[in-house]
């Protein structure tokens, strides 16, 4: 890989010991990349405060440099941290203090969290703690260089903003936030951002449930390809993408997306391809959509509902709105649980706004910084849960052992008032 | 002795039974980190342990945390001996650096068709030559 003087300096300990060692680690990984040289960034989100066993023992030997060091860096060396060079935010992580006693997340991991989140951000990391980052103030412009990870992240800042972030990890995020610096390779070189599949919708594709599934399909169809779709589809709106994107990350491992028409680099169908050949379009029709919705309700038999999980990935304001108004006046049946999981900062939008109230008084539980996934952990002796989530419903039975209900949000609310899962594909 | 030529993209020498998968691993809820096993319910390597084997595969899937799950198993003593995989991702490239195996890429005769599981391999991450040393069929 070619390095700049700047570059070459930073590898050579000019600006300290930790960023020679993040210049190091980028060499390492773009060379190993095949990637030509490096290029600059301004906005990286990353993890750095969630606790892990593994980090747990890193930090008891020395410290959170140390913890960093290793994890965020792969350097065993003894370093002080710096400020971060370039605009950094943590993603989610594990469970807050709001959750304590909710479940059996240990208390020591969420003390060991709010430690992490004073040592970082006096580095200059906003403590953001939301898969959404783009939801609550990190919104990169079109064609901006990013270093993301988080794949739910990572789709809608390609496909839906337009700016370019290939998937990264706990380390190269940890060198970038340190140089402000990433491989120039995959979804940053713009002849990569073109379509390779065509998706062509046979049945009407609106509303939130009827995005996440066609995503659900889109995913398993061309798994890290990038897909183009078009057909019937209605007017998304931000909760929709960040669901429809969400899913196909999950079924397969899609980075980038093109609804011509509706996201920022495909104006047109040809456009979406680049000017080279269109692909030959694939059908999503009645049948497939039944297929999707099977298989996404293939981890349910008991029909009684413990728990309701919403919010995946987080909630928009909106989306919580639309909880409370369901909600209003109604009480959650005696054994279910539900859980609305959003970023702190909405939050605090949705408390003024009484939705919180609403859904307290209801029963429910307004839950920030994690989800059941990412801290492996639901409410003591769940057994089937129900979620609007296509995630939430592939993740969920593998990390917890329960069974999956998939539906509309009227759906879960009707299971967490009544006890009972009486969806259905209609 | 069969040679395959790749690109080593981490370097170091190591001699190892072969493990091979058709199937591409999950590292955040695919792997166990503390046994060095695969837990995703329906991958065929479901329940066996990858720990100082040499790892042959097509390439990762999954959550960005990859890289993150195979560094956790370096730390805690079960990663494998080495890596040998087609699809170049950020994910793979990166967890192979830092899970710190001699890794090797994209080689030919294609590992997947050439390497059984059981096959003692060395895997040359500085070269980039993957070569079985005894055939699994031939030592049994």
């Amino acid at each position: 890989m070619r390095l700049t003087d700047d570059e070459k300096r930073m590898r050579d300990g000019a600006e300290g010991e930790a960023v020679a060692a993040a210049m190091d680690l980028l060499v390492r990984y773009g060379d190993a990349l095949g990637a030509e040289r490096l290029v600059e960034t301004r906005n990286v989100a990353g993890t750095m405060t969630q606790p892990s066993p593994a980090k747990a023992k890193l930090v008891e030997e020395g410290g959170w440099a140390k913890a960093y060091a290793v994890i965020n860096l792969d350097c065993d060396r003894d370093i002080e941290i710096p400020r971060m060079k370039v605009p950094t935010c943590q993603l989610q992580h594990g469970f807050a203090g709001d959750a304590s006693g909710l479940t059996h997340y240990a208390d020591s991991s969420i003390r060991l969290q709010d430690d992490a989140e004073s040592y970082f951000s006096d580095r200059g990391v906003n403590i953001l703690a939301t898969c959404t980052p783009y939801q609550v103030g990190n919104l990169p412009v079109r064609g901006e260089h990013c270093a993301w990870m988080e794949s739910s992240a990572v789709v809608y800042c390609n496909s839906v903003l337009g700016a370019r972030t290939n998937c990264e990890g706990a380390s190269s995020t940890g060198a970038a936030a340190l140089t402000g610096k990433v491989p120039y390779w995959g979804n940053h070189l713009p002849e990569s951002r073109h379509a390779t599949h065509l998706v062509r919708a046979d049945v009407t594709v609106d509303g939130f449930q009827e995005w996440g599934m066609l995503g659900y399909f889109v995913g398993e169809l061309v798994q890290e390809a990038r897909p183009a779709v078009v057909g019937k589809l209605g007017q998304p709106d931000l909760a929709d993408l960040k669901h429809f994107g969400a899913a196909t990350a999950t079924s397969g491992g899609v980075e980038l997306y093109h609804l011509p028409g509706i996201t920022p680099e495909a104006p047109t169908l040809e456009a979406a391809f680049g000017g080279a050949r269109i692909a030959e379009p694939v059908s999503y029709g009645a049948r497939e959509r039944a297929a999707v919705y099977d298989a996404l309700n293939s981890r349910g038999t008991s029909r009684d509902v413990d728990f309701v999980l919403l919010g995946c990935p987080h909630a928009s304001l909106d989306q919580v709105a639309q909880l409370a108004a369901l909600l209003e006046g109604r009480r959650l049946h005696a054994d279910t649980e539900l859980w609305v999981m959003m970023p702190r900062a909405l939050s605090s939008v949705a408390f003024r706004n009484g939705y919180t109230r609403t859904i307290t008084a209801a029963g429910g539980r307004v839950l920030t910084d994690s989800c059941p996934a990412m801290s492996r952990a639901a409410p003591p002796g769940t057994r089937v849960f129900a979620t609007d989530s296509a995630k939430q419903a592939h993740y969920l039975p593998a990390i917890l052992g329960i069974e999956a209900w998939f539906g509309t949000l009227a759906e879960c609310v009707d299971a967490a008032l009544t006890g009972r899962w009486g969806g259905g594909l209609r | 002795m069969i040679e395959l030529c790749g690109r080593g993209i981490v370097p170091g020498v190591v001699e190892a039974p072969a493990l091979v998968t058709r199937e591409p691993i999950s590292g955040f809820g695919g792997i166990d980190v503390a046994t060095g096993t695969v837990i995703e319910p329906r991958h065929e390597l479901f329940g066996v342990c990858f720990t100082g084997r040499v790892l042959v595969f097509p390439g990762a899937k999954g959550s960005s945390g990859w890289s993150g799950f195979f560094q956790s198993t370096r730390l805690m003593g079960t990663a494998p001996a080495a890596m040998v995989f087609d699809v170049l991702t950020t994910k793979a490239v990166l967890g192979a650096i830092v899970t710190r195996v001699p890794t090797v890429v994209q080689a030919l005769p294609r590992p997947l068709e050439t390497i059984r599981t059981g096959d003692l391999v060395r895997v040359d991450g500085e070269s980039g030559v993957v070569t079985i040393l005894e055939s699994a069929s031939s030592s049994t």
